[in-house]
């Protein structure tokens, strides 16, 4: 198991270094690390594999669905928008570097149209949500065909069983008797933002985007912790935050403050994984880009450098996986928390 | 800047495919995992409790059974005991009895001795009664064959007879 978590980040660190060389190829004199770097972690309407030796790249086009101010639905391949600098497709071109909503669709007068593109983010948000679906409906099917009091759960069942046990259990200890309302939201939740995770650090296709150090993302996952929280809580909690007990003096000051914790809660949600994994991902982008930075030095340099940032990356890497699960558990378990304190009974 | 603004598109799809990926597992999958689990460590937790009360029985078992085993010991020792009583009792009864029985038969055997040496005195002195009165007789006979004889002996019968009427008198 040890040598096979060695082989895996290894391999993770040898594909972001693959990667990250071949991004480099193109632009062989000065390293732009902050311009390679927020390349990785942002969205964008392609998915970009390499570009070849001479200056192509390949890159998966992405569909752009757009509906201008004038209410006209445009729907075509990114492949339109992103031949040369500024192209301009349907009257819609991706803003340049330095204009507001930069990186992004703007209509020909620089104002941004309603924009539900099937991005980098989203698209592997679908692949990893249909691979999520799968793998929970196939260990579902598992123990619908299997007596669980008569067999131990073989494969995938006995790889989700522990996961499984432990959000619910979570759930049991923090929400209380009617736990088993919430513990399916929690459970998606947590699976949900690990297998993210874990695809953001695949350096290839299909993992690599950043979708959970992505803030909309994290935003969304907060929401629902919010509006779980916020619609199924109990008289007594919607009580004490209004109308709490405390001095008479006290109550205009409290009942802000209350109601603030509850804006802060998920606000504190998103930014924590958010900023946790883009800042893993921001690290390991980091230390690859030492090697290319150490290309310039000779061969010396780049030998040693080169060596540290492997020894590094792997290092990265190997706690980035930590963090992944770290980061699910943390927002699972917070969120269950809160969920428990909206359920209070006195 | 660009990374701490959310995207709507993203934020819009973002929305719908965990909503319907929730909806997915909440109904079809989940509910099913955790029930199978739970349905599991229930029957562990209710097993525990099972194999705790069966050790605890056992132990009750044992105590239950060194104690009648000491009880049974101790009947054993009390039967023992009053089994060589009784045998005691019934041995100085039997020696009693016994005793008394001898004596019985020897009391009952020397009043038969005695009867029989009674019964064998009078039957002797009788018989010596008739002896000598045969021999007296004989002797008588041959004795008075002669007168003379016969009137002595008449005489000194009379003399006898004479004094033994006399000596009342004396």
């Amino acid at each position: 198991m040890k040598r096979l978590i060695v082989i895996l980040a290894a391999l993770l660190s040898f594909g972001t270094a693959f990667a990250a060389a071949q991004e480099e190829a193109a632009s062989p004199n000065d390293v732009n690390i902050s311009q390679v770097v927020f390349e990785h972690v942002g969205d964008s309407y392609e998915w970009h594999f390499f570009n070849t030796r001479d200056g192509r790249s390949v890159a998966m086009y992405l569909p752009v669905i757009v509906r201008t101010r004038d209410g006209q639905w445009h729907f075509f391949s990114s492949r339109h928008l992103l031949h040369g600098e500024g192209a301009e497709y349907q009257g819609l071109h991706i803003a340049a570097e330095g204009q507001p909503h930069a990186g992004k669709i703007v209509q020909a007068d620089g104002s941004r149209p309603l924009d539900i593109s099937i991005t980098k983010n989203v698209l592997s948000l679908l692949m990893s949500s249909i691979l999520l679906v799968v793998i929970v409906l196939l260990t579902a099917r598992w123990y619908r065909r299997h007596d669980s009091l008569k067999e131990a759960p073989k494969g995938l069942a006995a790889l989700m069983e522990p996961l499984v046990c432990m959000v619910n259990d979570m759930a049991k200890d923090n929400i209380g008797p009617d736990y088993r309302r919430y513990s399916p939201y929690l459970l998606t939740a947590f699976l949900f933002i690990l297998l993210n995770n874990f695809m953001g650090i695949i350096p290839v296709f299909p993992g690599g985007a950043n979708l959970t150090g992505n803030i909309a993302c994290t935003l969304v996952l907060a929401l629902f912790t919010f509006f779980t929280v916020n619609l199924t809580g109990t008289k007594h909690y919607y009580k004490e935050m209004i109308n709490p007990e405390v001095p008479v003096y006290l109550k205009p000051i409290m009942a802000p403050i209350e109601i603030f914790s509850a804006i802060v809660k998920p606000l504190s949600l998103t930014i924590r994984l958010f900023a946790n994994m883009l800042a893993g991902h921001i690290q390991i982008l980091c230390m690859v880009c030492i090697i290319f930075i150490m290309a310039k030095y000779g061969g010396m340099m780049l030998a040693g450098m080169g060596a540290v940032s492997v020894i590094f990356g792997i290092f990265l890497d190997v706690l980035e996986m930590l963090i992944s699960f770290i980061q699910a558990y943390i927002f699972t378990m917070l969120s269950s928390i809160y969920i428990g304190l909206a359920r209070v009974k006195e | 800047m660009n990374l701490i603004t959310p995207d709507g598109g993203l934020l819009f799809w973002m929305v719908v495919i965990f909503a319907i990926v929730f909806f997915l597992l909440a109904k079809f999958g989940f509910p099913i995992i955790t029930q199978a689990v739970e349905k599991r460590s229930d029957r562990i937790a209710d097993s525990l409790v099972k194999a705790d009360e069966v050790e605890k029985r056992v132990a009750q078992m044992d105590v239950e059974h060194s104690r009648m085993l000491e009880e049974t010991r101790k009947e054993q020792a009390k039967m023992l005991k009053e089994a060589s009583e009784a045998r005691d009792l019934i041995l100085e009864k039997a020696k009693a009895d016994a005793a008394e029985e001898t004596a019985r038969m020897i009391e009952h055997a020397r009043m038969q001795i005695e009867a029989d040496r009674r019964s064998a005195e009078a039957d002797m002195r009788r018989q010596v009664a008739m002896l000598s009165v045969e021999v007296a007789e004989k002797v008588l006979r041959k004795t008075l064959s002669s007168s003379s004889e016969q009137s002595a002996l008449i005489d000194r019968l009379v003399d006898e007879a004479a004094k033994t009427a006399e000596k009342p008198q004396s």
